[in-house]
């Protein structure tokens, strides 16, 4: 059974800023344990596909099915990191992680005792008693995985969870994310925008066009793990992925 | 090594400097009080109406400690005088503080209490707290009441108007985060909303304890009977202007101390809202 289900997904914006037409048609199916990357320029709405899924929005039109139930609102199924970090500043490191386990009323002990597995995971031991504000961005970010991992969700969302992080510290979390998937196996979908990202990270890459947002191509990529970024299989994949973008380019070029 | 033999001068200029700028904060207030004493000794305007601030400071001395009676009945009665002021500040700095949080989550929270509650609330607002004076005396007499009253109409509109902005302003973000994490209703108000509205919350605190201290001396210039307020405004009718003085100088101390404590709460309270960051201390 496909862990995902999008069925002709539309999303039209009543307000000017972000067009009227966002999502045009829309279907996609992923499989469980899939770690599929939605890769497409900004303002394609890849980061609204998201929220849709993870039920912060709603599609003006489709429907949206995880384990074939439908999506109608955000719940502790669908972990999600967020392009910021977006964890409660009042909050330690080990009480952000373990925020779900206090909203469902488990004792504080317990907690804390299930949070320290993923503060090790995510490698903040030590850290586990500072607030957001002393912590740098990379490990703020890395709490933030922690929370979604926490929850033990069959999907986890990814909005573009490395962009604001340098360089290095970029290539080491997405090492860790893959690591954590291989180990954990659930379904990851993950947005980005950008094309090394998406073939480090995805098995399956999901090419978006501009707006309106509609999918270009879905390319399976099956490279094992760890991936050479400088052979020739990633130059194949990247190589085709940067032509069905430059086309797209193009064709927009001339229709204007 | 040459650096450490150079550091130190440096460094004993630093301290000097430091406990210069010190002693700088002191001049102005310094030259004023030394100009004043001198003015009012030079005779050009008579004492009672210009006292000294050694005699400020006497008459102070007398109403807190009551050793010579220059302060007559007032002698040694400044601690049941300031307790009275005190207690009517926090009454209706807590009432304020209570129904204003409350009022102000729930017209930030909930689209139905910003459409029924807060148009009144807003329409009541330029309404200055003391033109309510009397209807406060016809309603509750000469006491501590009308006070308290007051107090509360001055401080519950920070409260409320800081309430509402905090709840409104709360991360978008967050609440999305939190209804991720299976937060229902009441916890996204008591986990996330509430906690993320404090710094905002206990900005209208503090402006509202300034306005406590402000209606309180006010209500009892005019219906009250006792603390800090009526023995100003009752010594004034005595023209005795040190104790005017005095009396101003203990609201303004007393006022001042409120706002420390509330302070010294609201770094407690706030003590995740720190800027530096772990590499910032580092390096």
């Amino acid at each position: 059974m496909a862990s995902i289900e999008l069925r002709n997904i539309v999303k039209v914006f009543s307000d000017k800023r972000r067009g009227l037409l966002t999502l045009d048609n829309i279907n996609l199916d992923i499989e469980a344990n899939d770690f599929v990357c939605l890769l497409g320029p900004s303002g394609c709405g890849k980061s609204t596909l998201l929220n849709i899924i993870a039920g912060f929005e709603q599609a003006t039109s489709g429907r949206t099915l995880v384990d074939g139930k439908q999506v109608e609102r955000p719940g502790s199924d669908r972990g999600v990191v967020f392009q910021q970090p977006t964890l409660m500043p009042w909050l330690t490191a080990i009480d952000n992680i373990a925020f779900h386990l206090k909203l469902k009323g488990v004792a504080k002990a317990e907690r804390q005792l299930r949070a320290m597995e993923f503060i090790d995971l995510v490698g903040l031991r030590g850290f586990e008693h500072h607030h957001p504000s002393e912590m740098s961005g990379g490990m703020n970010q890395r709490v933030g995985i922690a929370r979604a991992l926490l929850m033990n969700p069959s999907v986890i969302l990814m909005d573009e969870p490395f962009a604001a992080l340098d360089a290095q510290t970029k290539l080491e979390m997405q090492e860790e994310l893959v690591a954590i998937w291989q180990k954990r196996r659930c379904t990851i979908v993950f947005v980005t925008h950008s094309v090394d990202e998406a073939l480090v990270l995805g098995n399956k890459i999901v090419v978006m066009t501009r707006r309106p947002g509609r999918i270009r191509e879905a390319v399976n990529f099956d490279l094992p793990r760890p991936r050479d970024i400088t052979g020739p299989e990633f130059n194949d994949a990247k190589r085709h992925i940067l032509a069905l973008i430059r086309e797209e380019s193009t064709r927009l070029a001339q229709a204007s | 090594m040459t650096s450490v033999t150079d550091v130190s001068p440096a460094r004993g200029a630093f301290r000097l400097t430091r406990a210069f700028q010190g002693l700088e904060r002191l001049i102005v207030p310094a030259l004023l009080i030394a100009g004043w004493e001198a003015f009012a000794r030079s005779g050009m305007l008579p004492p009672a109406l210009l006292p000294a601030p050694s005699a400020v400071l006497h008459a102070l001395g007398d109403w807190v400690f009551g050793f010579d009676e220059t302060t007559q009945t007032y002698s040694g009665h400044w601690l049941r005088d300031a307790l009275a002021s005190a207690l009517r500040v926090f009454g209706g700095f807590a009432l304020a503080s209570l129904f204003g949080i409350l009022a102000g989550v729930a017209i930030g929270w909930s689209r139905l209490f910003e459409k029924t509650l807060e148009p009144t609330l807003q329409m009541l607002r330029p309404i200055p707290p003391v033109s309510w004076i009397p209807l406060a005396i016809i309603w509750f007499g000469i006491a501590d009441k009308p006070a308290i009253f007051l107090v509360f109409l001055g401080a519950f509109f920070p409260v409320l108007m800081n309430s509402i902005h905090g709840v409104k302003t709360v991360d978008h973000n967050l609440v999305r985060a939190g209804a991720m994490m299976g937060a229902n209703g009441r916890q996204m108000l008591t986990d996330i909303v509430l906690p993320a509205a404090l710094p905002s919350i206990f900005a209208g605190l503090r402006i509202a304890v300034g306005s406590a201290w402000m209606l309180t001396v006010t209500a009892e210039m005019v219906a009250v009977k006792s603390g800090l307020g009526y023995v100003l405004w009752d010594s004034y009718y005595f023209l005795r202007y040190d104790i005017v003085l005095a009396a101003m100088i203990s609201i303004g101390l007393l006022g001042y101390l409120s706002d420390l404590g509330l302070k010294a709460i609201m770094a407690h309270a706030l003590r995740w809202q720190q800027t530096t960051t772990v590499q910032g201390r580092a390096g």
